[in-house]
């Protein structure tokens, strides 16, 4: 890691001052393949078909979004939390409470611009509660303590008919319509979704590089030495669940709107491990890393089937391939799809120019 | 870099060649819990699709139907995810879809967005699905789970004599849906209902249901499926359990009774009620029963199909025999199938089959009770018959309407 941060921050001789400066904060902008990845990624409604679009793209971007957040807290403040995708499935359900769905007797009907903000605050809120409960402890406990309030919250949904209307879930919630615009036609949504997530990785980018972020990094690294330097290692902790919520959030809103509804099974404790799975097969030492994993596992989860039956195999243990892809994946790099990437760069330019070349 | 642009070029160009299909095909996509809970009910179900394409045939004129199957678990999400992955990925033209209460609900509003395809339901039977806000390119061929209790309330009340029961459901609609049929009539026949306990789907630990079961009851019924009820009927043996029992459709079902162990002994002498029955002898079932037993090796099926296979089979037959009837003319929005659909009259192994103007069946209802063949096998025995059972179960439509949709507490324990 702090290998990782030295060879990003390295001086430029033939650049300035400010120019550099502006370089170590948003390297990506440096980098052609940065762009190319951009660029593919905008214009993206040429290349692909209605399918590939949302199940594939989007859905990639809105589970990146969320492991993002796990990514962030994991990655700088050293701290895995499971709840993340149930601070994403709480927003969602919000959505569905606040706004219009199918379910009138639940719903209260507000309007979009209404509901989606109130689900975003209640959300960072339950985050940030959350979090309070869980930096009091540290590593395996963390776990611990994160996945029971996942559990609890999907047992919760499961046998709560008032509010989450139990396994049935809340049916055909209301998507926004505005300026003439159907957000949820396919083209429409893939630009929010894509929108969004660019907007929380450049904000996970910049807040790693900003003062809070790097007191993070410190408490992550020696919370007592950082206390001794008058930082509040346990605020600085809380603040990081809060942005990190914030930002699972806006992945949850996604979601619903994704699929106009929202049942228990999309906050069960198998999803909340599956954003883990995400964020470690596509490595958190950096924020690209939650989407590198999103899309390994989207393809494998849509695919796997598939590519069973072609192959003429028993098309029900698709499960075990994509458990399979997972642990090879894991075992040849333990630092994710990143980590074999780094690896890959760090071998090419010994043999090539030593030196030569920044990291995407 | 130039490798990684290749790569991705590479990438879109295999994007692109997906929307490519055949166009003398039919596409029909199935979707079957082939994961979770109720993965035995789903890979049953596929056997009873395919028995029917074994018996019927893939030909509609000079077209030919070509399926795609894609799993689910039960929830709803999933059977959004795959009946979206069906439409949008596979391009299917019809679907066959889903299996589970929950997921027939989130499908039939799914089916509102798409008003140009066809969904015909594969075994869902939650009620609300055809009774509440229908949605008119939904057909459903199989009863839902209130009818496939007619006939046992008032059997458990005026022949086994039963007066106070208690229930043990899976927290879900369906199960609602089947206890709300037999509280509504063996509370109308004068029995009560004292406890409904309610148990989240996937339970693995019943210790503390099964304590807290009264003891002053005459009958528990118990509307569980899958691996929960073999699970339930395990730890109901070892807490030493001897109270009669009466059974959910799923529950006395050739998916449990067909189960390893000794636990399902337990369920030797208890009725049920459903959709079929294993030993009836109507040709027409005992036809299907031998077409499911020669389209698998014995290793590979139940010894007889179970409900979710007989479902299967009904919904597939039904919809072959409707794009047989319209010649597999699937122009101006599908709607002449559509129209054939709703008329259509089945012969299904389990009786005539016909639709209601919310597209949902009229069939027959089987009570039955689990007898053992003398070799260790259990099946369902046929106790009575019942023909033509609607949705609103008999009752004027505007007195079942007050009674509320199934709910843990709908229907009340009195006579409406």
């Amino acid at each position: 890691m702090s290998l990782l941060q030295s060879t990003q921050f390295r001086p430029d001789p033939s650049a300035n001052a400010t120019r550099r400066a502006w370089i170590g904060a948003w390297p990506e902008f440096q980098n052609p393949a940065a762009w190319l990845v951009a660029l593919i990624l905008v214009i993206m409604p040429l290349i692909a078909n209605g399918f590939f679009l949302i199940e594939i793209f989007a859905t990639t971007l809105i589970l990146g979004i969320i492991a993002l957040s796990l990514m962030f807290l994991a990655g700088y403040g050293g701290m895995v939390s499971l709840m993340q995708l149930t601070i994403a499935g709480f927003a969602g359900y919000m959505v569905a409470v606040f706004g219009m769905s199918g379910n009138a007797n639940i719903s209260l009907g507000w309007p979009w611009w209404l509901a989606t903000p109130m689900a975003l605050a209640l959300a960072t809120l339950f985050g940030t509660l959350g979090g309070a409960l869980a930096v009091r402890t540290e590593g395996i406990y963390t776990i611990m303590i994160t996945l029971a309030i996942g559990a609890a919250f999907y047992y919760f949904t499961n046998q709560n008919w008032t509010i989450f209307n139990g396994h049935t879930g809340i049916n055909t919630v209301a998507t926004p319509h505005f300026w003439g615009v159907d957000w949820r036609s396919d083209i429409a949504f893939y630009y929010v979704t894509l929108g969004v997530a660019a907007i929380c990785y450049f904000a996970v980018q910049y807040v790693s590089r900003a003062p809070f972020g790097l007191a993070l990094q410190g408490v992550r690294d020696n919370s007592r030495r950082m206390a001794a330097l008058g930082f509040n290692p346990n605020a600085h902790r809380i603040a990081a669940y809060a942005f990190a919520a914030f930002i699972a959030a806006l992945g949850g809103v996604l979601q619903v709107w994704n699929y106009r509804q929202i049942s228990p099974g999309s906050v069960s404790v198998g999803a909340c491990i599956d954003v883990l799975i995400i964020a470690v097969v596509g490595g958190i030492t950096r924020p690209i890393g939650p989407f590198i994993g999103a899309l390994i596992f989207v393809l494998l989860r849509t695919f796997a089937l598939d590519v069973l039956i072609k192959f003429g195999l028993d098309g029900n243990r698709f499960r075990l391939l994509i458990g399979l892809g997972f642990l090879a994946i894991v075992f040849w790099s333990s630092d994710g799809v990143i980590g074999l990437w780094e690896r890959w760069r760090r071998n090419a330019s010994a043999t090539q120019s030593p030196g030569g070349g920044r990291h995407g | 870099m130039l490798k990684g642009s290749l790569g991705l070029i590479a990438l879109s160009s295999l994007l692109l060649s997906g929307t490519a299909f055949a166009q003398e095909k039919i596409k029909v996509g199935v979707t079957a819990t082939l994961e979770g809970t109720y993965t035995v009910l789903g890979e049953d179900g596929m056997r009873g699709h395919q028995t029917a394409l074994n018996v019927l045939g893939k030909k509609i004129g000079d077209k030919e139907l070509e399926f795609v199957v894609a799993s689910t678990d039960a929830t709803p999400d999933s059977a959004v995810r795959a009946v979206r992955k069906l439409i949008e990925q596979d391009k299917v033209q019809i679907l066959l879809s889903p299996l589970s209460g929950d997921e027939g609900i989130a499908v039939k509003n799914f089916a509102k967005t798409h008003p140009e395809l066809t969904f015909v339901n594969a075994a869902s039977g939650a009620q609300e699905t055809t009774y509440v806000d229908p949605a008119p390119n939904f057909f459903r061929y199989n009863m839902d789970g209130a009818q496939w209790q007619v006939g046992l309330g008032k059997y458990a009340y005026e022949t086994k004599g039963y007066r106070k029961i208690a229930t043990v459901g899976e927290d879900y609609s369906f199960i609602y849906t089947q206890v709300f049929g037999l509280v509504l009539e063996f509370c109308g026949a004068g029995g009560q209902v004292t406890n409904r306990q309610w148990v989240p789907l996937g339970t693995k630990d019943f210790a503390s249901v099964i304590a807290a079961l009264p003891d002053d009851v005459d009958a528990i019924y118990l509307g569980l499926g899958g691996a929960d009820a073999v699970n339930f009927l395990n730890q109901y043996q070892q807490a030493g359990g001897k109270a009669h029992l009466m059974g959910g459709s799923i529950m006395i079902d050739q998916t449990i009774l067909s189960s390893k162990g000794s636990a399902k002994n337990a369920l030797v002498g208890t009725i049920a009620a459903s959709g079929q029955a294993d030993t009836w002898e109507d040709p027409g079932w005992q036809k299907f029963v031998k077409a499911y037993q020669d389209s698998f090796p014995e290793s590979k099926r139940f010894p007889s199909p179970s409900l979710l296979a007989t479902n299967y089979y009904g919904s597939t037959m039904a919809l072959i025999l409707a794009l047989r009837q319209v010649n597999g003319d699937l122009s101006n929005n599908q709607a002449k199938l559509k129209d054939a659909l709703a008329k259509i009259e089945i012969d299904a192994p389990n009786g005539k089959i016909k639709l209601d103007s919310n597209r949902q069946a009229i069939g027959t209802n089987f009570v039955t009770e689990v007898v053992d063949d003398g070799k260790g096998a259990l099946f369902s025995k046929v106790v009575k018959v019942i023909p033509n059972v609607n949705q609103t179960l008999g009752y004027d439509p505007a007195v079942f309407a007050k009674i509320g949709l199934p709910s843990r507490t709908v229907p009340e324990c009195k006579k409406y």
